[in-house]
């Protein structure tokens, strides 16, 4: 798992969450809240496909590494199970 | 023998819910599709709690709490159930204010209220301004203690004209009082501001029956005419942990519980106090539930019309608001929805619902034959005051009941009849209630801001989050799990 392949796999989950933003042109270093309408439920959202898709548990006290799509690629990527 | 509503059941699943209000039923929908076994428990024969209706003789069908939302409503629904069921929202846009300090026709949004409010109320477009922008800025967790009748003095020092404007509305959405903290009015005030007020095309019943399909879909096990008595627990290993329910004299096991019962009811009837510490009893136990309500449901013989009065029409005789004139047993407030034939598109039938917030202690205390007497005489003072906006309205009424608090208790079986659970203290025990007793959740209107169909269905999603954080983990672990069990 790469960092890019991260971010791909987080953009997955806010086209669902938000099939209604154009997410073509997201800056990862930005904060996702500064260019999409996303509000605490749709991180919310994030963090239970998180767990669902991908049997990763984000806890609370974290939420805050959710910010941008950067911050996430840098919090998430070690959390994957390296493949043995 | 009576009917066994429990028949073919499995004995265990990983989650019971009690209770289909709107937020129990959001939870099992998230939970199932999060792929947890779910069983749904309903006293009444009906799924949607507050969010319900009833029909009557003459092709009545009498809305209970489908009056108004906000446009978030429309996101929730679509994230936490379909895109089908959202697609029925839309705008009520005639919302009407008539009292002695002014009468007022809006479309309850930012931009029109920013408008009257200066043009009309000749308030600076600079303090209309900033009341918003710091409204949107509140957080529940700031732990401010300024209350909403402090607020308004700070932004709108001497207008009780204005405070009305604001206050009124909010009082019978969220049953809120100027002495309850500002965010319970800027929380709920701000979601509406910030496109207007919605409502479900197609009525209550259109939007159970949807939801109902989609928790079958999900796999959720669904049972009616189902009372939960009681929550077992076991203190095996030293933690105190859910491990069932028993519902209908039946013992159903479960790793965890959900109530969507009254917090208070959850705590101190359904789990009981000998599963929590002193202290969290004694906190329970000193939350105040919020006031009731009275409904007055009045329908229009089958062929006749009503004119366009407004879709919500907020009415007082009280020279000015005062919270405790508000829920007095002979107040003159009274807000009308008026049901046009838009709200069951085919049906071409009108109704009116006239709500009233009312107290519990009043209307409890009431022999049989007062309680009859005062009942009478809410629909009479009713239908007076709709004559003055309808003046031949009264021979077009064929159907006319009343609702109070009692009403309210039998169905949903809220401690004292509570329309809008508890005041803001509530939400921390709900919200503390699995760091007492291990696998119990509770979720629905409490604290206010997590009240109102918008408020509990997201509510019931935050609460769904933790619970399949836990089941995920006991599933994961599940060996690990009994041993400390
Ligand atoms: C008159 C009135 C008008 C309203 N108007 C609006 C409005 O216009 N807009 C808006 O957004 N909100 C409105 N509300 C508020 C809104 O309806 C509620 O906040 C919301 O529906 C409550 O949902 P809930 O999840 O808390 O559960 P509830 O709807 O309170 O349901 C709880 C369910 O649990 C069941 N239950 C309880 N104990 C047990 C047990 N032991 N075993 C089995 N089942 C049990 C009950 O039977 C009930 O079905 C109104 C409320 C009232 C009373």
């Amino acid at each position: 798992m790469t960092k890019e392949d991260c971010q791909k796999l987080v953009i997955d989950i806010i086209a669902d969450i938000a099939p209604d933003e154009d997410l073509s042109a997201i800056k990862p270093e930005i904060r996702l809240r500064d260019q999409l309408q996303l509000d605490s439920m749709d991180f919310l959202d994030i963090v239970m496909e998180l767990r669902k898709r991908h049997g990763i548990e984000v806890p609370e006290a974290d939420y805050s590494h959710l910010a941008s799509l950067e911050s996430c690629a840098e919090y998430l990527t070690p959390k994957f199970p390296t493949k043995a | 023998m009576a009917y066994d509503w429990l028949k073919g059941i499995e004995e265990h699943y990983d989650i019971v819910v009690i209770g289909s209000g709107l937020g129990g039923l959001t939870s099992a929908n998230v939970l199932a599709k999060c792929g947890h076994k779910v069983l749904l428990l309903e006293h009444h024969y009906q799924l949607g709690g507050l969010a319900t209706w009833f029909t009557r003789k003459g092709g009545h069908i009498f809305d209970i709490s489908l009056h108004g939302f906000p446009i978030g409503m429309i996101k929730s629904i679509r994230k936490y159930w379909s895109q089908d069921i959202a697609q029925s929202i839309v705008q009520l846009k005639g919302v009407r204010f008539i009292n002695p300090q002014f009468s007022m026709d809006t479309t309850f949004d930012r931009e029109d209220f920013t408008r009257q409010l200066v043009e009309k109320f000749k308030v600076p477009a600079e303090t209309v301004e900033r009341f918003f922008t710091d409204l949107r800025g509140m957080n529940f967790y700031d732990n401010n203690p300024e209350t909403t009748g402090q607020m308004f003095e700070r932004y709108f020092p001497g207008r009780p004209d204005v405070q009305r404007l604001l206050m009124e509305p909010i009082a019978y959405a969220n049953g809120s009082t100027l002495a309850d903290p500002a965010i319970t009015f800027g929380i709920v005030f701000s979601n509406f501001m910030s496109k207007g007020v919605y409502t479900f095309q197609g009525g209550s019943d259109v939007l159970i029956r949807k939801m109902t399909a989609e928790l079958k879909q999900n796999g959720v096990e669904i049972r009616k005419h189902v009372t939960v008595e009681k929550i077992l627990t076991t203190a095996e290993g030293g933690t105190k942990q859910v491990v069932g329910v028993v519902a209908n004299g039946r013992t159903i096991r479960c790793r965890a519980v959900l109530s969507n019962a009254n917090i208070k009811n959850t705590v101190l009837r359904l789990a009981g106090e000998e599963n929590f510490t002193p202290e969290f009893v004694a906190a329970a136990k000193a939350v105040r539930v919020n006031s009731s309500s009275c409904q007055v449901y009045l329908g229009i013989r089958k062929g006749e019309t009503l004119p366009h009065i407004g879709d919500l029409v907020f009415t007082s005789d009280e020279p000015t608001f005062s919270s405790e004139k508000l829920v007095d047993l002979h107040t003159t407030s009274r807000t009308f929805s008026m049901y046009y034939p838009d709200t069951r598109p085919g049906l071409d039938r009108y109704t009116v619902v006239v709500s009233i917030n009312a107290r519990y202690e009043d209307w409890n205390n009431l022999s049989p034959e007062g309680y009859a007497t005062e009942k009478k005489r809410l629909i009479d003072e009713s239908i007076t005051a709709l004559e003055r906006y309808i003046p031949d309205v009264r021979a077009k009424i064929d159907w006319q009941e009343a609702a109070t608090p009692r009403t309210i208790e039998y169905y949903t079986r809220h401690w004292a009849g509570t329309s809008f659970g508890t005041k803001f203290e509530g939400l921390k025990i709900s919200m503390d209630l699995p760091a007492q007793l291990r696998g119990l959740y509770h979720a629905g209107s409490v604290g206010i801001i997590m009240s109102g169909w918008l408020g509990t269905i997201n509510y019931g999603v935050i609460v769904s989050n933790q619970i399949d954080k836990f089941l995920v983990a006991m599933k994961r672990a599940p060996q690990a799990l009994t041993t400390v069990a």
